[in-house]
């Protein structure tokens, strides 16, 4: 894989998705999914986690990529910005893990070393019903609306019977939402 | 739930994102704290009795002093607040100050009367002086801290200090309009000395009021 190209691509991306372009930003998450699990299993596999806890760092990366993504500076090199975000959020899973780390089979290790070999089919151990239940009802229901029914900020706004501005906001502050929830609820 | 699930969560009715927006707010913040700062200053311990200490070299120099902490720290902040970024120049600006201040301090001790040695180290209102940059820099703290977390630092405790640092600035700038107290020594030890404070005490409390 040609690194300055894949930076090039990946920065366009991010840069469409900046502006507002739903199938470029889809793209790009879907891109940097792949790249974070292979990060995140090959750090896990050193201390001996499975691909479960790899899923949740690339979907706890994922939600801090898109709600984080206004402190991204097109002037400068994308593939750091997400390195470091990655980087970041392993570094705290390790502050939280410090205690359980103790009582770990180091045997434990090698098994996991050949079995990592999943794309993306995993699930996570986070249950997205739990989590929107976790939210306000007010949040909850404008999720539901502009992100899972699909519908547009207008309609969102009729059906929730707040301004589209509001709606916008609810959405941003829910999605951080659920993103401490993950935190917080990890078992 | 399935990665694919969550990518189609986020990028559905995809919301384009301001530009610079960060900097912005980081910019109001520091000056917003800096205004509170003062007025904390006019409340309680008041302006400077007298006229002619306004023009005094001595103030200017702790508004000078201060001024490139301040500037140097949101510099820094503004890079801080953005996941793979950190500064480099600023960190020297700030060490120079530091230096440049403690040196003009000692020389001025060692080439002034022995007998005022201490009036020059302690002033009259180092209590005082030692009190009120502390506490005049937890609004300007607190506001700063809001607004970094509106960013992604990945650096806390570094974030922290530096956060640290600009509030003891901007509190000791706010002092300095009451401060009777002109003398090298004094700014070297107790504005050099309590702003360092304010940035280790900002060091410490980083990791935990900045994680997300």
């Amino acid at each position: 894989m040609n690194v300055s190209t894949s930076e090039a691509e990946l920065r366009a991306l991010m840069i469409s998705g900046l502006d507002g372009d739903a199938a470029a930003h889809r793209t790009l998450l879907e891109n940097l999914s792949s790249r974070l699990r292979g990060y995140f299993q090959g750090q896990l596999n050193r201390i001996g986690r499975g691909p479960v806890e790899a899923e949740d760092l690339v979907q706890e990366a994922l939600i801090a990529i898109h709600t984080r993504r206004h402190t991204y500076d097109p002037g400068q090199l994308f593939t750091p910005w997400v390195y470091a975000i990655a980087r970041y959020k392993f570094v705290d899973y390790l502050r939280r893990e410090k205690a359980s780390m103790r009582d770990l089979p180091i045997e434990e290790t090698k098994e996991i070393l050949t079995s990592s070999d999943n794309s993306g089919q995993v699930e996570s151990s986070l249950d997205l019903e739990r989590l929107m239940a976790g939210l306000a009802p007010k949040v909850r229901q404008a999720i539901q609306a502009v992100k899972l029914d699909g519908l547009s900020v207008s309609e969102a706004a009729a059906q929730c019977g707040i301004s589209e501005s509001n709606v916008k906001v609810t959405v941003h502050r829910g999605l951080k939402a659920m993103a401490r929830l993950i935190r917080e609820n990890r078992p | 739930m399935k990665t694919d699930q969550l990518i189609n969560l986020l990028s559905t009715n995809l919301e384009p994102v301001k530009r610079g927006e960060t900097k912005k707010t980081l910019t109001w913040t520091i000056l917003a704290g800096g205004l509170a700062a003062v007025c904390l200053m006019l409340a309680t311990v008041g302006l400077r009795p007298g006229g002619g200490w306004f023009l005094s070299g001595y103030l200017l120099l702790k508004l000078l002093f201060m001024l490139i902490l301040i500037g140097a720290g949101a510099a820094l902040l503004a890079k801080l607040i953005s996941p793979g970024q950190d500064g480099r120049k600023p960190y020297t600006v700030i060490l120079l100050a530091f230096l440049a201040i403690g040196s003009a301090g000692v020389c001025a001790l060692a080439l002034g009367p022995p007998a005022a040695r201490d009036q020059m180290m302690m002033g009259s209102q180092w209590v005082t002086c030692a009190l009120c940059i502390p506490l005049f820099s937890i609004v300007p703290f607190s506001a700063l801290i809001w607004a970094l977390r509106k960013g992604a630092p990945t650096n806390l405790r570094r974030t922290g200090a530096v956060a640290g640092l600009v509030a003891g600035a901007l509190g000791a700038v706010a002092y300095a309009f009451h401060c009777p107290d002109d003398s090298l020594p004094f700014i070297a030890l107790w504005y050099g000395g309590m702003v360092g404070l304010c940035a280790l005490l900002g060091a410490i409390l980083g990791p935990r009021l900045l994680r997300w």
